[in-house]
């Protein structure tokens, strides 16, 4: 499905997956989190070959997923606690950055859709991992709620994490680099072309048909 | 590692709890089950006598089957797989994590649940020490050749109806010892060898189902 996609980023590096639907950005997000094999192809961490210790390499990844992966039984704080543990991040300071401190107790079965997308999130903070893979992190959310995933994401950078983010709709990111997948064109991915002035470092961008 | 192994397992028990219904429709099972051949069989308390190893043994195999289906599926479902993976431990000690969990709450609550069941089957009290003896190492095989089996069948379409085929022939040594070492306490015969051939397929089964579970697991997130 995805063939020559190549990519390397840097400590506090953000990079944004764009392509039409069914172009591969989700699967790349799984190889990337070790979770499916590649067909061919390396994938280096520090030169490293993750495919060595996929193990070792779980715990520098915190992933989301299309589906927010929330028990509907087990409160918010339930749901995170074992990622929590973990990852070893402070709940409390999680749940605040996302803004659901105020639901911290409450089952996810009555969360909204938006609200348990945020909980997802708050999963991503608690792993404490230096790359972060999100698929679709905005789908969901409110106006308030996609300027506190940028605020987050700004402060994950600035402590030189990595972000890799697929995406439908712009994100608040700045200084961001930009990988299109290979695909039928797509009119949505408009916007990246207006934005894309303050593009400075295009030397790792690789797509072809 | 294994503070991380143990919140997989009390997470797998909080749930356990929360679905209540769900945990507690095994044992149900097993009882109303075994409650059931008395009344098909007749009243006689020979015959029941007899049989009661192997309608125990049976009943017990069949009701921890129930929950397995759904051992590793809804965590695949909602993407928790995805997460449990990440967490950074091997996923062999995850699957095993999740088999740990489903024999606290599926095997012991059949354990406790079989005292009743063989006390009205007739089974003589000298024999309960063997046939829980039995169970314990029987119950915990089964969670484990069940966890390998659900983890293979995960993600597959009719994983459900698989399943039951896939465990139950691999099962069936556990359930000739178990019933043969309950049978020959019955009947005064040394009953040492059969627990202990059902002991050497649990340390057996201890090491290799939980790498065969894993291998399953990882396979069905590709």
């Amino acid at each position: 499905m995805l063939d020559d996609v190549s990519l390397s980023l840097d400590a506090g590096e953000a990079m944004l997956l764009t392509g039409p639907n069914g172009a591969g950005k989700s699967t790349l997000l799984r190889v990337l989190a070790g979770l499916r094999r590649p067909d061919g192809g390396a994938l280096l961490w520090d030169g490293v070959p993750i495919a060595e210790d996929r193990t070792a390499h779980a715990t520098r990844v915190a992933y989301l997923g299309h589906q927010d992966a929330l028990k509907p039984s087990l409160s918010v704080v339930e749901n995170l606690h074992l990622f929590a543990r973990a990852g070893g991040g402070d709940m409390t300071a999680a749940l605040k950055a996302v803004d659901l401190l105020p639901l911290a107790d409450l089952p996810a079965r009555l969360l909204s859709a938006g609200q348990k997308r945020r909980a997802a999130l708050a999963r991503v903070l608690l792993a404490q991992a230096p790359l972060w893979l999100l698929d679709e992190p905005s789908l969901g959310l409110d106006a308030n709620a996609i300027v506190l995933l940028g605020e987050a994401i700004a402060r994950h950078r600035a402590a030189g994490g990595v972000v890799i983010a697929t995406t439908h709709v712009p994100l608040p990111l700045e200084d961001v680099r930009h990988l299109a997948l290979p695909g039928a064109p797509d009119p949505a991915d408009r916007w990246w072309d207006e934005q894309s002035s303050a593009l400075s470092s295009s030397d790792h961008e690789g797509a072809s048909a | 590692m294994m503070s991380l192994f143990w919140a997989v397992v009390f997470r797998d028990l909080r749930l356990a709890l929360r679905h209540g219904a769900d945990t507690l429709g095994a044992v149900l099972f097993f009882i109303l089950t075994g409650t059931l051949f008395p009344l098909a069989l007749g009243p006689s308390p020979d015959l029941l006598r007899h049989m009661a190893p192997g309608i125990i043994w049976v009943c017990a195999l069949l009701a921890a089957l129930l929950p397995l289906d759904r051992l590793f599926g809804a965590e695949l479902e909602d993407g928790s797989l995805d997460q449990l993976l990440l967490l950074g431990l091997p996923p062999a000690l995850v699957a095993l994590a999740k088999i740990t969990a489903h024999w606290l709450t599926t095997g012991l609550p059949l354990l406790i649940a079989a005292v009743p069941l063989a006390i009205m089957l007739g089974l003589p009290t000298a024999t309960l020490p063997i046939l829980l003896a039995g169970l314990l190492l029987g119950s915990m095989v089964l969670s484990l050749v069940g966890g390998m089996g659900a983890s293979i069948v995960l993600g597959a379409r009719r994983g459900g109806v698989l399943l039951p085929l896939l465990v139950l022939p691999l099962i069936t040594p556990a359930l000739i010892f178990g019933a043969a070492a309950i049978d020959a306490a019955r009947t005064g015969l040394p009953w040492g060898p059969d627990l202990e051939l059902l002991g050497a397929f649990l340390a057996g089964a201890l090491p290799l189902c939980p790498l065969a579970a894993g291998a399953g697991l990882r396979a069905a997130v590709e």
